[in-house]
């Protein structure tokens, strides 16, 4: 198992040179010169000289491919153009709320939307499958932005429950963070939620019609027992996929929840970041999303040999 | 018709069934699975039901067991007494009590009614958790003991295997662990060979015949293989088109065949010759012409009318009662008499 956990984890290694790779040549591929595309539309020659003399730009290409990866080896994601300040810095000081927002978000999908679909799939086709169906589908449908405001009038402004905008910081106590980052988390687990439930559902049903699952009622096993320890273990690995895809989602998810609700998270880092062609930032941004990512597949992969016992590894 | 002796047997029943019926709701009609079964099990004996495919073997095992599930829009009437006791009024509740513990069930598909993410240790000792409420540990140590009363070499290495690791043999070896793992009273096996390759299911069978004795469970053996009929069982009922047709003891059966169904299924047996041509008794192997009657429609008189060469004109207009012409014989058919008297 160690052995096929390490082997994944060298496998990872390529991915990310390539992903090191686009990133460096996003720069060098906009049309025109970097400098003058960082330096922006009213710089003076000078700035512009000065621009590619701090990144670099007056090295061969090749050159400052190498010392941009050497420079990540290292942990150093480059300096922002505005504000002078690490890259790395800039993100440690954002990472916090947008951690806790997916995490949040990926928490109370998980928890609500498992149980939906197994409730669906046990009672198909009565009143709590088209429920649980119906919910899935206006997920799916209605924009997290729409969700955010709507939730926001009713419970922020109307209701006067929970704060409107912003987020507490978990050095404030983590009951404040949980006020802050309740509603956006709602919001951003909505279509999440959808997906989970509906693949859940799909993935019990076919799982229901086994013959194993005659077999465990044929012992006398009660039907909770039966859909949980029998069913739901079988169904587990297109739901564990479904999961893993729908973090995808969930990145550019971020960035549009923080905006509605004003959290100071990545997200915001990177829209500021792209309005502002801070290139750096942005180039960080994708290493470590995409970083994130591949993690994230990693344990996903490995968590099938967990689920299913006939998967080799 | 009303006055019509259901059953050969009643005295020393474990099992007694009467007048089962489980009818499928479909967009095209209801199709009449089970349409008036009644059968006594005796306690420790073989029972076999014979019958071609689809002719309700399986629903009425499952009908027994009250395993198929409501949402498929079944209608289900009849009684099916368990050493007195009801099943068919009994909560879901009750009836999980029994299941697995007092009657339980082999499968036809050794390959996929094992749970392919748990262990076969874990699946054997389930049962022995539910209903005889023993701890994890014991529940194993019990489940390792019936993996070797089954003959699976290794036990104690074995139970910690997926199903996936063992054969088809093998894993119906388990199902028949998992089966006996709280000693019922009725052991049903729905064809419980027909996956399995040749050489296997003579072991299989031995094994589930030696383990009877040896626990006095009685076996009702669903099959459609009459050979396996007479290697295995005191009494064999035939079933043709949801209803049973014949009931009789085995050697009275082969003897004296009193329902041409029953006669040719006989005829049909396959028999190795010398030279390895595959004929029956008689040196010919026929096949009973015609299929399956739909069950889809109300069958007006006999199902079996369309193929019976001893059809006469009143056998699509009358069911035929079923009567008793022997002792012990029940058979329904109009023309008994011809059939009794004809060359075979
Ligand atoms: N869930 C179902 N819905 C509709 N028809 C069914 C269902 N299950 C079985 N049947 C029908 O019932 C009849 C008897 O099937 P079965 O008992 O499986 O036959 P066999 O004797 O081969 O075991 C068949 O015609 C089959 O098509
Ligand atoms: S009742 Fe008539 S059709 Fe039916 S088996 Fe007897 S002879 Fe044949
Ligand atoms: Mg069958």
């Amino acid at each position: 198992m160690t052995a096929y956990i390490v082997r994944r984890l060298l496998a990872t290694i390529p991915v990310m040179v390539v992903v090191a790779l686009f990133v460096f040549l996003l720069l060098h591929l906009t049309p025109g010169d970097p400098a003058a595309v960082i330096a922006g539309d009213d710089a003076s020659p000078a700035d512009i000289e000065a621009i590619r003399r701090k990144l670099g730009l007056d090295l061969a290409i090749w050159q400052q491919f190498v010392i941009y990866v050497g420079n990540l080896l290292r942990g150093d994601l480059g300096t922002s153009i505005f504000s002078n300040l690490p890259v790395l810095t800039l993100v440690k000081q954002r990472l916090e709320p947008s951690l806790v927002l997916a995490v949040s978000t990926l928490v109370l999908a998980i928890a609500l939307a498992i149980p939906m679909g197994v409730l669906a799939a046990w009672k198909a086709r009565s009143w709590i499958d088209r429920v649980v169906m119906g919910f899935s589908v206006l997920g799916f449908a209605v924009p997290v932005f729409l969700i955010g405001y709507l939730l926001i009038y009713v419970f922020a402004i109307e209701l006067r429950w929970l704060p409107v905008q912003g987020y507490r910081p978990l050095a404030q106590g983590i009951e404040q963070t949980a006020r802050s980052i309740l509603l956006p988390a709602i919001a951003l687990s909505m279509v999440y939620m959808a997906l989970i439930a509906r693949m859940t559902r799909a993935s019990m049903l076919e799982v229901l019609s086994e013959d194993y699952i005659r077999t465990a009622h044929s012992k006398g096993v009660a039907t909770i027992v039966v859909l949980l320890r029998h069913a739901l273990k079988n169904a587990a690995v297109p739901i564990v996929t479904v999961i893993g895809i729908g973090l995808t989602l969930l990145i550019s998810g971020v960035v549009i929840t923080e905006t509605v609700f004003n959290i100071p998270g990545l997200g915001r880092l990177t829209v500021d970041a792209i309005l502002k062609r801070d290139y750096p930032i942005i180039q960080g941004l994708i290493i470590l999303f995409a970083g994130a990512k591949v993690l994230v597949n990693l344990m996903i992969d490995i968590s099938y040999v967990f689920f299913d016992p006939r998967i080799r590894y | 018709m009303a006055s019509e002796p259901e059953v050969a047997v009643t005295a020393n029943a474990v099992l007694s069934v009467r007048d089962l019926r489980t009818h499928f709701l479909t967009r095209d009609g209801a199709v009449r699975a089970v349409d008036g079964v009644s059968f006594d099990v005796k306690r420790g004996e073989t029972l076999c039901i014979v019958g071609e495919s689809g002719c309700g073997k399986s629903v009425s095992a499952l009908s027994i067991m009250r395993l198929i599930p409501e949402n498929v829009g079944r209608s289900m009437a009849g009684s099916v007494r368990l050493e007195g006791t009801e099943l068919t009024t009994l909560s879901e509740r009750q009836m999980r009590a029994i299941r697995g513990n007092r009657i339980s069930m082999i499968f036809q598909e050794p390959m996929t009614s094992l749970n392919p993410v748990l262990t076969v240790g874990a699946q054997i000792a389930e049962s022995l958790r539910i209903h005889q409420r023993l701890p994890q540990r014991a529940a194993w140590e019990r489940a390792v003991e019936m993996l070797a009363m089954v003959r699976i070499a290794d036990p104690a290495r074995r139970a910690a295997d997926y199903p996936h690791q063992l054969s088809g043999g093998m894993r119906q070896r388990v199902m028949i662990a998992i089966a006996l793992a709280c000693n019922p009273q009725v052991l049903i096996a729905d064809e419980p060979t027909t996956a399995l390759d040749v050489t296997i299911q003579a072991q299989i069978l031995n094994l589930m015949l030696e383990l009877k004795q040896r626990l006095s469970t009685a076996i009702v053996l669903i099959t459609h293989d009459l050979g396996v009929v007479a290697e295995t069982a005191q009494r064999a009922i035939v079933m043709y088109a949801g209803r049973k047709v014949e009931e009789a003891p085995v050697a009275e059966l082969f003897r004296n065949p009193l329902h041409p169904y029953t006669r040719g299924l006989i005829n049909s047996i396959p028999r190795r010759t010398a030279a390895g041509r595959r004929t029956n008794i008689r040196g010919r192997l026929q096949e009973i012409s015609g299929i399956v009657p739909s069950l889809r429609e109300e069958i007006v008189g006999c199902a079996f009318a369309p193929r019976c060469s001893f059809a006469v004109e009143r056998c699509s207009r009358e069911r035929p009662a079923l009567d008793p012409h022997a002792p012990e014989h029940l058979a329904a058919c109009w023309e008994v008499a011809r059939v009794a008297a004809a060359v075979r």
